[in-house]
């Protein structure tokens, strides 16, 4: 039935747009293709079911550490290596390649430290009440995870349009070089970006493990993709395309899952982006932007 | 003699694995000899590996034309889905090609004919050593040949500055989808050869981190001369199997090696031009000239 259908759709896509959201805000402020945003999303959910479990934390305490702990591991990645790259100007196109190594690395570990098998979070942690409006079922933790999104998605928008950072982060977006003539600390604002997008990615990971409750170090893999997905959807760096991007995604996948068939609907995601890149490479909403790289 | 048979059947395997990684390799030099990076090679692999099983199993051809055909339809894909891709550049391109490999998974995964998720089985072993080192000496003197040849320097050209190339009358969307296009036959060639000596081939073994390991080989090696390709995918093809101790940790090594050339060896370990430096270093300090 479709009102229940359109619940689930709504969890799941504001869950893209929060992943979405941080990997087009590298892109937009660092012009880097981060495809370890995917090894940020499931470190988050590990981060979170270890404090979970082992120092029987609430779920709260565990929504900060998945952001704390992948928002590290992102300024890590950042000053480790993008850092480097940036200094040598290395095209667009290497630093994608080493966030390709950083996730290789991060995904062995993770399979090191926690083994492959999938991972659940106790029951009684969750939420079990269930809220029915007439016909459809709606559960509290999905309640809580459109909220906690939402409410995350709105701070970052407020912060990028009114604080003194957000506007030095725009522009920096428009032109790094300029902002930096302007008196901007722009290596400093690379370094929260990068710690920011991360701990957005670390909580979207840690919602989808709530929601299906599965943690897997492979969990970052399908994520990613469709992260890519959304952002080309919404044209790559543009904030509120990656909103509206991931809210489309996740309607069209549950829907085309529900009505066309269970198994395609991963292929009508790839097969719509495939055919907006060829028609409108810049996105759907994007304007059409000079292509860079 | 008995050692050697016994070396062989212990090793035969990993043997054939590095002869179809190199050829991987080598296919992706040459789509990024034109500038391309592509994410599509690991499912233009995977469409040649379906094909052949497919004709061997059910239609019973000669192995030499299944070969041909597994070179060949994935040579057609990219020919349709050249066209209108490779007016895309750079990350575009990359996440084109990596869409189009998810749907070719996606389809393989959910299609009656291959088999779904279980994938074929049974396929017939085939493929002998010198089948892998012909058709890889083969494409390495092609390819060597296509180097110094007028498409070769076109291809260089693009890579170097695409506008400039154009203004010097190089028909740039030509030559990019004949760089894509050869670049997909290798690929199926090595699929096909793939699938007729593993007895089993699965939707699994041709995703996103298949192109990814590709691209890792093709970096790792360097992409300024064909020695590279090759050296890259011995290398990451070996090192597992020498890192068994490490168990799950042992991908962790891929990725750091990854980083490591990134940042420290942009140009790869096998740059000829770095290499004759350090040769010309080394005779002149042993003639104890200046």
């Amino acid at each position: 039935m479709l009102e229940q259908q359109l619940v689930n759709a709504l969890t799941l896509g504001s869950v893209y747009a929060l992943f979405s959201l941080g990997f087009t805000l590298v892109f937009g402020v660092l012009e880097v293709i981060n495809l370890s945003h995917g090894a940020m999303f499931m470190a988050g959910s590990f981060a979170a079911l270890t404090v979970v479990t082992r120092l029987k934390a609430p779920l709260a305490v565990g929504i900060l550490a998945a952001m704390l702990v992948s928002g590290l591991l992102g300024l890590a990645i950042d000053a480790l290596i993008l850092k480097r790259l940036r200094a040598r100007h290395a095209p667009h196109l290497i630093p994608m390649i080493a966030t390709i190594g950083a996730t290789t690395v991060l995904t062995s570990a993770a399979q090191g430290l926690f083994g492959v098998e999938v991972q659940r979070f106790p029951d009684e942690l969750l939420p079990t009440r269930e809220f029915i409006f007439g016909s459809v079922h709606v559960r509290a933790l999905e309640l809580a995870i459109v909220g906690i999104a939402f409410l995350l998605m709105t701070t970052l928008f407020l912060v990028l349009r009114h604080t003194r950072q957000g506007r030095a982060l725009r522009a920096i977006a428009e032109s790094p070089k300029a902002a930096a003539l302007l008196g901007i600390n722009v290596e400093g604002l690379f370094l929260a970006t990068s710690f920011t997008a991360a701990a957005l990615g670390g909580v979207a990971g840690l919602l989808i493990g709530l929601n299906f409750n599965s943690v897997t170090p492979l969990m970052g893999q399908p994520i990613l993709h469709k992260g890519i997905a959304v952002v080309i959807l919404g044209g790559m760096g543009d904030i509120r395309g990656a909103l509206f991007g991931g809210l489309f995604l996740g309607f069209a996948e549950v829907l085309s899952k529900a009505y066309l068939s269970s198994q395609m609907g991963d292929a009508v995601a790839f097969g719509l982006l495939f055919l907006i890149l060829l028609v409108r490479p810049a996105g759907l909403f994007g304007r059409v932007l000079e292509r860079k790289a | 003699m008995e050692a050697f048979a016994d070396f062989w059947a212990t090793y035969s395997t990993l043997i054939f694995t590095v002869g179809i990684h190199a050829l991987l390799a080598l296919s992706l030099w040459l789509t990024l000899s034109c500038g391309l990076l592509s994410l599509a090679n690991a499912a233009f692999m995977g469409i040649g590996a379906y094909t052949a099983a497919l004709l061997t199993l059910h239609l019973h051809w000669p192995f030499p034309m299944v070969l041909v055909a597994g070179a060949l339809a994935p040579a057609a894909v990219a020919l349709v889905i050249g066209a209108p891709t490779l007016r895309l550049s750079g990350v575009y391109l990359a996440m084109a090609t990596l869409a189009f490999g998810e749907v070719t998974r996606i389809l393989v995964l959910n299609l009656e004919i291959t088999g779904g998720p279980e994938g074929l089985n049974g396929i017939p072993l085939l493929t002998t050593w010198w089948h892998i080192l012909l058709i890889l000496a083969a494409a390495g003197f092609a390819l060597a040949r296509l180097r110094r040849s007028r498409m070769g320097r076109a291809f260089e050209a693009i890579r170097e500055d695409e506008v400039a190339a154009r203004m010097m009358g190089i028909d740039v969307e030509g030559h990019k989808l004949a760089a894509f296009t050869l670049g997909a036959i290798l690929a199926g060639l090595a699929g096909a050869l793939n699938a007729h000596s593993t007895f089993f081939i699965s939707p699994r073994e041709y995703g996103f981190e298949n192109a990814v390991d590709i691209l890792t080989m093709t970096i790792l090696g360097g992409i300024s001369s064909l020695i590279g390709p090759v050296l890259g995918a011995t290398i990451l093809t070996l090192l597992p199997e020498l890192l068994r101790f490490l168990h799950a940790y042992r991908l962790a090594v891929n990725g750091l090696i990854l980083i490591g050339v990134v940042l420290f060896l942009p140009t790869g370990l096998w740059d000829s031009r770095r290499l004759r430096q350090l040769v010309g270093a080394w005779r002149t300090r042993r003639e104890g000239k200046p």
